[in-house]
């Protein structure tokens, strides 16, 4: 009885771990009925929670549009909040589906970490945040200053970096979470906090009086921030990748979220591509062929989301900079669909 | 004709049947060595599939990772330490500090642990009380909140370096830490350690002595004031030959920070106070358990013998009151231990901060680190309980 039982549970062991080396992801999370998202632990603008437990934000809309696209439900999501720290081994094991997390796409994080990342949401940098009373004026004056940073992210390389590079002297202390990192520097332990520049606005909100913190002109680096899904499955790298492919070809064509049902009955036939009324190109990603509009109707265009959440609409003020249409000035493009 | 007693029948075979295969012989055995055969499949299957998965995967394997350059800066290093140098480095750098806030919070814990359970056993109606209400206290909260309130409670009540509070313009304390002048040594410092050194020898020697006059011939000799002469006047005196041993690093505001002197940081002063007033709560019940299980009829012999209080406990109690005490209190020697890798949520960079999160975050290879840094934790508990072990038998051996 005892070795029937054991054999048992070693089949269980071998067969859940051959499911997970080949997982066919979109399958599994239709039949699941929901999509689970990583996100972050709170940051406003990209993903956070707001006060009815509501989550926003650039990165959230990624998943929602994921999820409208598969469902036609923004909401069938379990968002599941990750420390920098964390957020790979969850995408690893199989507990996320699609990690958006404001994470900075590098070279061996595509290689190492068995995930790829499937394009940029938006285009960040490393800045400095300070307080206005220590009168600094550029990155350069803070020689022996003492940085607070979030432990586990590119932040810490290009700080060290950035020091070593220009004979500057600093002291790091890294912590856990975003919130700790915020919470010491407020409280004086550092002089400097540093991270992307997207992120020091959306921290120097959260800050008693916001006004009294400056963000440096310089900017060390170059932060491309994407979503990442699990190595070895193609389609499911598609559905992450067109997805927002579909949000920029959305705001380059002009749909909205509201003329969205209006442009669908165009004529163009570059619109009956995208629209589907010609051709079955969501089909052949394994979605519907009404996937652009759904996930439109959604979450509205690439510009809507962003403004909505970092731009001029939003807390934030971000301009688009380099998040602008590559046609409008900035680099944000979307292969054709068709 | 002389009759050759009988040899025994040999014993060899029932023997080794019964330690192989226990009462059930060898059947017993082949049950158990096919139990081990699943054991050793099972565990082969984990590491083959592991393996594999991770390929398939393509997330990288193996431990070459260790020679890569880290890359990253730490805010406290025992030795010398750059962002260039290897993930090994980095780990050796993440376990030095581990061991330091797990020594010198075992140190206090049980120095404060004991002073609380004396306390606590004093017939000092209010003594006895505070110290209850020590005990009661702290060990009801969780220590992950307690170390968050001492760093956070440290660091909102120290100025910036700026305005910070200063001692004869040369100890400093700040929301930075304290920092102190470093003592650097001069051309003297070899002859003051060697006096030092020899003095001590030499005032060892002298309690010996005089440990064995009481014990032999009930000649009770005063020898302290000897003793104390002599560690301070041979190292004075060498100083006055070879000059001062030591000359002072006096630290100086400069920028945003102070140059020069020893700097210790406030997440090691908050985790180490948090660590070792928690860990002394639990201290303090395990001695004071340990001294009421020695009976009282000792203490009484004592004091009939015209023992002070202090002497009884120091002398009769606590010596006997030990063997209680020993193995729960490495139990919590070991809590101790393992509660510093809580340090991550302050930022104080251990273990588990710099080596199984930094590093594990920037190589993706949590498999390995998440492995080492279990078998280092283990390590250094089977290390610690084989110390008190040790100690334990010499106790228990001298009390024959």
């Amino acid at each position: 009885m005892k070795r029937v039982s054991l054999v048992l549970t070693l089949a269980v062991a071998a067969g859940l771990s051959a499911q997970a080396a080949s997982a066919q992801t979109l399958k599994t999370v239709k039949d699941r009925g929901m999509l689970s998202c990583g996100v972050s632990q709170g940051l406003p603008g990209f993903s956070s929670p707001d006060d009815k437990g509501n989550w926003t934000g650039l990165d959230v809309d990624i998943c929602r549009a994921i999820a409208a696209a598969v469902f036609n439900d923004p909401s069938k999501i379990k968002f599941v909040p990750l420390s920098a720290k964390d957020r790979f081994t969850a995408l690893q094991s199989g507990e996320i589906d699609v990690l958006s997390r404001n994470t900075t796409w590098t070279l061996s994080r595509d290689t190492s970490l068995g995930a790829n990342f499937t394009g940029v949401t938006y285009y960040d940098g490393q800045g400095f945040l300070v307080k206005k009373s220590l009168q600094v004026k550029s990155a350069l004056e803070l020689n022996s200053a003492s940085v607070c940073v979030q432990t586990g992210t590119t932040t810490e390389q290009n700080l060290a970096d950035y020091f070593k590079g220009n004979n500057m002297k600093y002291e790091v202390i890294a912590f856990a979470t975003a919130d700790e990192t915020v919470k010491a520097y407020e409280s004086g332990r550092c002089d400097v906090f540093t991270s992307d520049v997207s992120q020091l606005y959306a921290e120097r909100l959260k800050l008693a009086n916001p006004a009294d913190h400056v963000v440096l002109p310089e900017v060390i680096s170059k932060e491309p921030l994407g979503p990442m899904v699990r190595h070895g499955d193609d389609q499911w790298f598609d559905v992450v990748k067109w997805t927002l492919f579909a949000m920029v070809s959305a705001e380059e064509l002009g749909i909205t979220q509201k003329n969205v049902d209006e442009m669908a009955k165009s004529d163009k036939p570059e619109l009956k591509r995208v629209f589907g009324t010609d051709g079955n190109l969501g089909e052949q990603l394994g979605l519907t062929k009404d996937w652009v509009s759904r996930i439109v109707k959604a979450v509205g265009n690439y510009g809507e989301s962003f403004e909505r959440n970092v731009g001029a609409g939003s807390k934030l003020g971000i301009a688009r900079g380099l998040n602008q249409l590559w046609n409008k000035g900035g680099i944000q493009y979307s292969p054709p669909i068709r | 004709m002389t009759i050759e007693p009988r040899k025994p029948p040999s014993q060899f075979i029932p023997r080794l049947q019964r330690a192989l295969g226990g009462s059930a012989g060898w059947s017993g055995f082949i049950v158990q060595l096919l139990f081990v055969a699943a054991l050793a499949w099972i565990a082969y299957e984990i590491v083959a599939n592991a393996r594999a998965n991770l390929q398939a995967q393509r997330i990288t394997a193996g431990f070459g990772f260790l020679a890569n350059n880290a890359g990253f800066d730490v805010s406290q290093s025992l030795i010398p330490y750059s962002g260039s140098d290897p993930y090994t480095r980095v780990f050796l750098v993440g376990l030095l500090n581990t061991l330091l806030v797990s020594v010198i919070g075992i140190f206090f814990a049980t120095v404060l642990g004991f002073l609380v359970a004396l306390g606590r056993l004093s017939p000092n109606w209010l003594l006895s009380r505070i110290s209850g209400g020590y005990v009661e206290l702290i060990r009801n909260l969780p220590v992950l909140f307690q170390i968050l309130f001492w760093y956070l409670a440290v660091l909102a009540a120290l100025p910036n370096p700026r305005q910070s509070i200063s001692i004869l313009d040369s100890i400093f304390l700040s929301n930075r830490g304290l920092v102190v002048p470093k003592p650097v040594g001069t051309a003297g410092f070899e002859p003051f350690v060697a006096a030092l050194l020899i003095a001590i020898v030499v005032a060892i020697a002298l309690w010996r002595y005089a440990r064995r006059q009481l014990f032999l011939h009930g000649k009770m000799i005063k020898v302290w004031p000897y003793a104390l002469g002599l560690v301070i006047g041979l190292p004075l005196l060498s100083a006055l030959i070879f000059g001062a041993p030591v000359k002072f690093d006096v630290p100086v505001l400069r920028g945003f920070n102070f140059a020069g002197g020893s700097r210790i940081i406030p997440e090691f002063v908050a985790l180490t106070l948090a660590l070792s007033t928690y860990t002394a709560a639990f201290i303090a019940e395990i001695v004071r358990a340990g001294i009421l299980s020695v009976h009282k009829g000792q203490m009484e012999a004592g004091s009939s013998l015209g023992l002070q209080r202090g002497s009884v406990l120091r002398l009769i109690v606590i010596p006997q009151a030990l063997r209680v005490i020993l193995p729960p209190l490495t139990n919590q020697y070991l809590n101790l231990t393992k509660n510093s890798s809580l340090a991550v949520a302050i930022g104080y960079p251990d273990l588990v901060s710099v080596f199984a999160g930094t590093t594990l975050s920037q190589t993706g290879q949590a498999i390995e680190i998440i492995g080492i840094t279990m078998g280092v934790y283990l390590l250094i508990s089977l290390v610690t309980s084989a110390i008190m072990s040790f100690y334990g038998w010499r106790i228990s051996r001298s009390m024959g």
